[in-house]
């Protein structure tokens, strides 16, 4: 029991809390975590339907898309049938007995399979039905074996790799010749390269994959591929917010000491900026990893598809089996998962978002 | 440093540097844009097929696409319908919940990565998943739904339902535009807080007259790149509707149309009338978002400016 004196002093302290500062505060920490875990079940739940989907069959998906653990009827023999297995509560007793014959009116003819001579009339309704956890892992090779999806993969992964390596050697040179020098007509080309990242890629498509056509490079990676080495927008700005932060003090060391630009972008800027080059490497492949409007238009024969149009066309054909579909979209959302929680600070800490404000 | 050629001055050589520097960029651009763009104005004035030459036809693609092409307006009435669903909501949700990522709780690292994710994987694997979710028989809404007494429509088969379904899975994806305004509101300055507190601002009052117009120039940057990003609207309409922006032509995009007109239809000289048309669309739209940005959007200069 509290006596009137303590009651006061409890009330008081919480008043003074809710109103002073840290009370405040404490509130606002308290919503704040409320709201977001409230929110993150929409986030989270689809990724468990996907798992959960991709180890289901078809009779579980239909039978409870819902469940989360893939289950399936317990099963017993009886006379040299499997029948479903119920709980049947007989004379407050549980009892394991089989469902063997649907009767009238959601009545069922159970039989003790230990006992089959032991038969009894109950309404189907009120047994529980006996369930087992039922994993399908086989879903998975079966999946990624019905279309050639290594085949996908490793032209995916080649793809990435190599428009990765263009991508990073020619934005740093780009990158660098915007942070590092002046010359005329180099803040116009800037601000540029700035608008370039509003245009709408439509307006230059059409040509681009005439002129692939025309010097046979379309069914090859070539168009996708050669234009990264002629850096982008995105990534020189990114790289070059980055480099700008690169105090230039050892530039002048390094100079003094005789070397030339190039050598200063090897030894010291590339180094230093470390951090950027990592980022917009992440950032590229997953980019690279999704793309889907450029192999869907370039790459026509089977042999050369992405994981992207493999996935998209195995939808088409397999469209009925959402397990396999699940389990083969899973397949392909792993890596950039991975990715993910390797260099999560990078996402998290916004390492690169930093020249975008203002 | 001594200048080893005669005759090239300290600048010039810098200059040189420099352009030898952003020459990749500068070849590419030239390859790459300029001359697609020129090329693909050239043809929107011809009729095209790839089999043929181009042949001269003056305006008449841009007649026909503007009097006499229903689907033309269709799919731009699907594209700015999408983009007045999900501008607003992504831009309310996305910065709401940027806000509770940047205040100061236990395990916000976690909180963040699990709002970051589904932006990372954005894909065909994803698209896939919601036409799942969205399905009636196997999918998770319908049940969900039904379980507190709504009858579901079969979102992606109903004429009504498809785009507000795709809005629906693009929101599922807001956080790249979230990181982005999660770096905006660390960017603010803490004393301003504190100096906010000190006159006895409440939370709401910090929120109107601090956090709001400090980041300003994110949410107008946000708002830019989206609206530009809703004009190429592709994947995703493309993998749930298998290319045809069905039903009944109700999720046909804009970019969809003219993917089909190019690659469907063959017809390249239309397909780059329609890219010139969005060209035009999404400069006027982003001058205007410009224009109107010296009314709301405040830069800390114009702070320094006025103090």
């Amino acid at each position: 029991m509290l006596t009137t004196d303590s009651k006061h002093f409890i009330s008081s302290s919480i008043r003074r809390l809710i109103s002073g500062i840290k009370g405040q505060e404490l509130i606002i920490k308290v919503i704040t975590t409320f709201l977001l875990a409230a929110g993150s079940i929409f986030i989270i739940t689809p990724f468990l339907y996907m798992v959960s989907t991709s180890l289901k069959d078809v009779n579980q998906l239909r039978s409870n898309p819902l469940a989360i653990i893939p289950t399936e009827s317990k099963m017993a023999n009886v006379a040299g049938k499997d029948e479903p297995l119920y709980s049947v509560t007989l004379d407050g007793e549980k009892k394991e007995m089989a469902l063997v014959k649907n009767l009238p009116e959601g009545k069922g003819i159970f039989v003790d399979p230990t006992n089959p001579a032991e038969q009894l009339t109950l309404p189907i309704k009120d047994q529980k039905e006996l369930r087992v956890i039922e994993i399908h892992w086989e879903n998975y090779p079966k999946a990624l074996t019905s279309v050639p999806f290594d085949r996908y993969i490793l032209n995916t992964l080649l793809i990435t790799f190599v428009t990765m390596v263009g991508m990073l050697f020619s934005c740093s040179l780009v990158a660098y010749g915007f942070s590092r020098f002046r010359a005329p007509g180099l803040n116009v080309l800037f601000l540029v390269l700035l608008s370039t990242m509003m245009l709408p890629g439509q307006v230059r498509l059409i040509p681009m994959y005439v002129f692939f056509q025309k010097i046979g490079w379309v069914d090859t990676f070539l168009p996708l591929m050669v234009p990264a080495f002629f850096a982008n927008a995105y990534d020189v700005f990114l790289l070059r917010q980055f480099i700008m932060t690169i105090p230039l003090e050892m530039d002048e060391a390094a100079r003094i000491d005789g070397a030339n630009p190039f050598q200063i972008l090897m030894y010291i800027i590339l180094p230093q900026a470390r951090p950027a080059i990592i980022a917009v490497a992440i950032f590229h492949f997953l980019w690279a990893w999704n793309d889907f409007y450029e192999p869907l238009i370039y790459l026509h024969s089977r042999s050369n598809w992405t994981m992207a149009i493999g996935l998209q066309t195995f939808d088409a054909l397999y469209t009925v089996n959402t397990h396999l579909i699940m389990a083969a979209s899973l397949v392909m959302i792993i890596p950039p998962i991975v990715l993910f929680f390797l260099a999560q600070k990078v996402f998290t800490q916004g390492v690169v978002f930093t020249g975008i404000k203002g | 440093m001594s200048s080893k050629k005669p005759g090239m001055s300290l600048a010039r050589k810098e200059a040189v540097y420099a352009y030898l520097f952003i020459g990749p960029w500068l070849i590419g651009f030239i390859i790459f844009t300029i001359g697609p763009m020129l090329a693909s104005l050239y043809y929107s004035f011809t009729d095209y097929n790839l089999a043929y030459p181009p042949k001269w036809v003056g305006i008449d693609n841009y007649v026909h696409l503007l009097t006499q092409d229903p689907l033309f307006w269709k799919s731009l009435q699907v594209t700015l319908y999408y983009a007045i669903l999900s501008l607003p909501l992504g831009l309310v949700l996305s910065y709401t919940i940027a806000i509770l990522l940047n205040q100061k709780i236990p395990f916000v690292n976690v909180w963040r990565t699990i709002y970051f994710l589904p932006s990372v994987i954005a894909g065909v694997g994803v698209t896939l998943l919601w036409v799942r979710i969205f399905n009636p028989r196997v999918g998770l809404l319908t049940p969900i739904l039904a379980s507190v007494g709504i009858q579901a429509p079969n979102f992606l088969q109903d004429s009504n339902w498809v785009v507000p379904a795709l809005v629906m899975m693009g929101l599922w994806g807001i956080g790249g535009g979230m990181i982005i305004y999660l770096a905006g509101l660390q960017g603010v300055p803490t004393d301003l807080y504190d100096s906010a507190k000190v006159d006895g601002a409440n939370i709401f009052q910090r929120f109107r007259n601090v956090t709001l117009p400090m980041t300003t120039p994110v949410i107008f940057y946000n708002i830019v790149m989206d609206l530009i990003f809703t004009f190429q609207y592709f994947t995703t309409v493309y993998v749930a509707t298998g290319g045809t922006g069905g039903p009944n032509r109700a999720s046909l995009f804009y970019n969809l149309y003219l993917y089909q007109n190019a690659f469907k239809y063959n017809e390249m000289g239309y397909a780059s009338t329609m890219a010139w048309v969005l060209f035009v669309i999404v400069v006027s739209l982003t001058l205007l978002v410009f224009r109107s940005s010296s009314a709301w959007v405040y830069y800390e200069g114009q702070l320094r400016g006025r103090a």
